[in-house]
């Protein structure tokens, strides 16, 4: 199953970026394989509508979660009819590497 | 009246937009798309179909189906409690008209988002929704503990987890090897001994708050 992690960086050491639709990049994590790849937010730099842009970027990609700091009011219901689960996590220090752990538990 | 006259009475006046309405908090769609009435009599007139809106709907679910009083339920919906009654209202107004005239009911419209239920994990902080709702909530998707998982009443970004340590929290603390544990009302903090190296404990408090005295106590 893959995951999304919002991220601040295109490194294992980069933090979980608070912001969904406006982040750096996406993590995208194969629990199954533990492959990883990231990926730069087309969606970042645009004017009106950088959640949605970001939610189908994402659903490209097959991500069942999306780890996160925090979803606008836009992405809830779309993520919702997507069937994809949002993982909020408040820490702001957490690293791609921590989440990764996590999920694998 | 003249025309000047009118021009004046046209630069007093202020046309003000009116507020904009809060978006109503919405937890699931309603299952059907409205409602037709049956009988012989029906769809003589070609009556137009009452539109119900999203928040009318839930209002009436809120308050009728899960048994809440308008204050609750517009916490809920994240609305005031008056305009609550008066979504509250609207609705059984359209569906009173609805059944007297032996019109239609559409469910559809208004200010709404929908909101799915959100939960919380105790053991690593985070706030999960879960997309399918027919399947009950085992683990936490993130780290799987399966333990402490608890509901979240509303929006995630107001909810302050019960089993955080808040601020002003006194705690018993043993000053050997650092070992802290909540402090019990009514039980000294120098009868606690320390589970690893037996010592006995003594009080701390986190910053934020007094230390809180009885009633009555002078410091010496």
């Amino acid at each position: 199953m893959k995951v999304a992690i919002t991220s601040t960086g295109n490194s294992l050491e980069s933090t979980v970026d608070p912001r969904f639709g406006r982040c750096a990049y996406f993590a995208i994590y194969d629990t199954d394989s533990k492959a990883i790849a990231f990926i730069p937010n087309p969606a970042r730099h645009v004017e009106e509508g950088a959640g949605p842009k970001a939610v189908q970027q994402v659903a490209s990609y097959e991500a069942k979660k999306i780890v996160s700091g925090e979803f606008g009011m836009k992405i809830k219901p779309l993520l919702d009819s997507l069937k994809i689960q949002m993982i909020v996590v408040k820490d702001p220090e957490k690293k791609i590497m921590d989440i990764m752990e996590m999920l694998n538990h | 009246m003249n025309h000047s006259s009118l021009s004046l009475d046209r630069t007093n006046v202020h046309y003000m937009s009116p507020r904009t309405k809060r978006l109503r908090k919405v937890i699931n769609p309603p299952v059907i798309k409205g409602f037709k009435p049956y009988g012989p009599d029906t769809g003589k007139g070609k009556a137009e179909p009452v539109m119900l809106h999203y928040e009318e709907y839930e209002a009436l679910r809120l308050c009728d189906y899960d048994l809440y009083n308008h204050h609750a339920a517009s916490i809920f919906m994240g609305v005031s409690r008056p305009t609550f009654t008066r979504i509250y209202s609207a609705a059984r107004q359209k569906i009173a008209r609805a059944f007297v005239e032996g019109r239609q009911i559409a469910i559809e419209g208004g200010k709404v988002y929908f909101d799915s239920d959100w939960y919380h994990c105790g053991s690593c902080k985070c706030f999960f929704n879960n997309p399918e709702k027919d399947q009950k909530v085992g683990e936490c998707p993130l780290c799987g503990d399966t333990e402490k998982i608890s509901g979240v009443e509303g929006d995630p970004e107001k909810f302050v987890p019960e089993t955080s340590v808040e601020v002003g929290t006194e705690l018993c603390y043993c000053p050997q090897c650092g070992y802290e544990q909540r402090h019990q009302q009514g039980i000294p903090c120098k009868q606690e001994v320390c589970p690893s190296c037996q010592s006995h404990l003594t009080r701390k408090t986190l910053p934020g708050k007094q230390p809180a005295r009885h009633r009555g106590g002078r410091k010496h």
